[in-house]
């Protein structure tokens, strides 16, 4: 019983940090989101020069852990002059490596978007590229969004990471309680349980949104 | 070329160029690449004039799809010229040549040609309402109101008034194919481009597609038909056309294609017609 009152009791020291953890995954979704999109369409671009830096990018982030990325941005990108504080480091770093694998979600997603839908629109009088904005990009954003939420919650596990770059998130927290009580047991079950409190409901919710748009389409 | 033309075909040229595929061995041991070329039009000629209905006959693989395909530059040409209401469209000519020209000049003259596909290619993220209105505001840059009166009135002409909110998985393929028609018409293209538009159809659903396109050539029309529909394009057709192997060998109006044709490859795709089930049938 004593160790449930006292898991119980470390919570409110860790409620503190959820807000940061919100503000980190929502500020690198949006990042991930409007870049994946971009190195994508770099991707199915016609210049092969845009295609070669869009498969360079998602091989270098994907081939690296994000652990590494995330040491990187904050300890050694300072020593060429730039210094980014803990939180838009952490959001960077999770936006730039959350982009590389959105875009593949989003890149597949566009081919699968049928051509004759492209060729209709042309015959409409769209141009490739409004067709492209109009037609097949608000499509693959329904079929994305399945992958697209499963990415979120993956990632708000994942600000756990940012821990290391001095982000007082809720690892963080949890870290600094132990080594003023020693409690380790109790703090770091109330941890998991927090963070299972924040993706239990966000997978329900990509579940309702999936159904959602399979009904429309 | 008279003043009421509205489709010039003269000399198209078209051949597909299609890399074979080559097994990572052949590269090894540094065969030659492989190039598959055909020739798929060979020189086609055809005038359209304004309220014609022209149907196009021909064998599988005759190019019929791909030269409706070219009067929309939804395939490139390799040499003549295809004019659209006296515009050329896809290029223009310098020093004779053909020069591709921008995608937005050439999308603004697809406005004038409007084009029905076999497999429908409604937008499945849109209602049937939605689909024809997406063009109207997209391309016409009409307000809501005005676009959604008009998008209603096309799909209650072609006998959709009462589907308008379905999306394309709530309508059967007949449906599917009449939203297509009235979104393609609502542009008030110049001349409509029929592409096989029945034959991904259950033989039962068939006949209100027709009986729509008919309807719209007694409106006066223009329109360029390719279909496998015998009786249909006997009835309908002002003129009938036969493509054999990238050329047109025949054209006439459909009473003497019919009961005089002149070319080999005619009377035989007309006694295949007259021994299939559907034609025996009517
Ligand atoms: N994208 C392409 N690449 C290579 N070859 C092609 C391509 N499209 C068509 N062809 C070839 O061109 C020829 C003519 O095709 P087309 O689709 O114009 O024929 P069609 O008369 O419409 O036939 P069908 O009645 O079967 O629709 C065929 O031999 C076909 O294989
Ligand atoms: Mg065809």
């Amino acid at each position: 019983m004593d160790f449930i009152t006292d898991t119980l009791a470390v919570f409110p020291s860790l409620i503190g940090a959820v807000p940061i953890v919100l503000q980190l995954a929502a500020g690198a979704m949006i990042l991930a989101l409007v870049l994946g999109l971009l190195v994508a369409l770099a991707r199915i671009s016609q210049f092969k020069v845009l295609r070669a830096i869009a498969v360079f990018y998602v091989e270098v982030i994907r081939g690296t852990p994000l652990l590494v990325q995330l040491v990187y941005i904050f300890f050694v990108l300072p020593s060429i002059g730039i210094a980014i504080d803990p939180i838009p480091a952490g959001i960077l770093g999770l936006g730039l490596n959350y982009a590389a694998y959105l875009s593949e979600v989003f890149r597949s997603a566009i081919l699968s978007v049928e051509s004759g839908q492209t060729e209709a629109a042309l015959s409409l009088g769209y141009t490739p590229t409004k067709a492209l904005w109009k037609v097949v990009i608000p499509q693959s954003f329904v079929v994305s969004l399945g992958p697209i939420g499963n990415y979120f919650i993956a990632m708000v596990k994942d600000t756990a990471l940012t821990s290391v770059i001095a982000v007082t998130e809720i690892l963080k927290t949890a870290n600094i309680l132990n080594s003023q009580t020693f409690q380790t047991t109790e703090i770091y079950t109330a941890a998991a349980i927090l963070y299972l409190m924040l993706s239990l409901p966000l997978s329900r919710i990509v579940v309702l949104l999936e159904r959602k748009a399979r009904s429309r389409g | 070329m008279a003043d009421n033309t509205i489709i010039n075909v003269k000399d198209v040229h078209k051949t597909f160029v299609s890399e074979a595929k080559q097994s990572l061995w052949d590269r090894f041991r540094g065969k030659t690449h492989e190039v598959k070329r055909v020739e798929v039009l060979k020189g086609v000629n055809l005038e359209v004039a304004q309220s014609e209905t022209v149907v196009i006959l021909g064998s599988s693989g005759s190019g019929k799809s791909t030269l409706l395909r070219c009067i929309n530059k939804l395939e490139t040409i390799d040499a003549g010229r295809i004019y659209v209401h006296g515009h050329m469209i896809g290029y223009r000519e310098q020093n004779g040549a053909l020069v591709a020209e921008r995608a937005s000049v050439t999308a603004k003259k697809r406005t004038d040609v409007g084009m029905v596909f076999q497999h429908f290619n409604l937008f499945l993220n849109k209602t049937a309402l939605g689909n024809v209105m997406a063009p109207l505001r997209d391309i016409k840059n009409l307000s809501a109101a005005d676009a959604r009166i008009k998008a209603v009135h096309h799909l209650e002409m072609v006998g959709l008034g009462d589907k308008l909110d379905n999306y394309p998985s709530k309508l059967s393929g007949g449906q599917k194919q009449r939203v297509a028609i009235a979104r393609a018409l609502a542009m008030e293209p110049a001349v409509m481009l029929f592409d096989e538009p029945t034959s991904a159809l259950d033989p039962e659903l068939v006949g209100e597609v027709l009986a729509v396109i008919k309807r719209i050539a007694q409106a006066g029309t223009t329109m360029v038909i390719v279909t496998h529909e015998m009786q249909f394009a006997r009835e309908i057709a002002t003129r009938i056309v036969v493509m054999d192997q990238g050329l047109i060998v025949e054209e006439g109006p459909p009473e003497t294609i019919f009961t005089n044709p002149q070319h080999d490859k005619t009377r035989a795709l007309l006694s295949r017609s007259q021994t299939s089930p559907q034609a025996s049938e009517s």
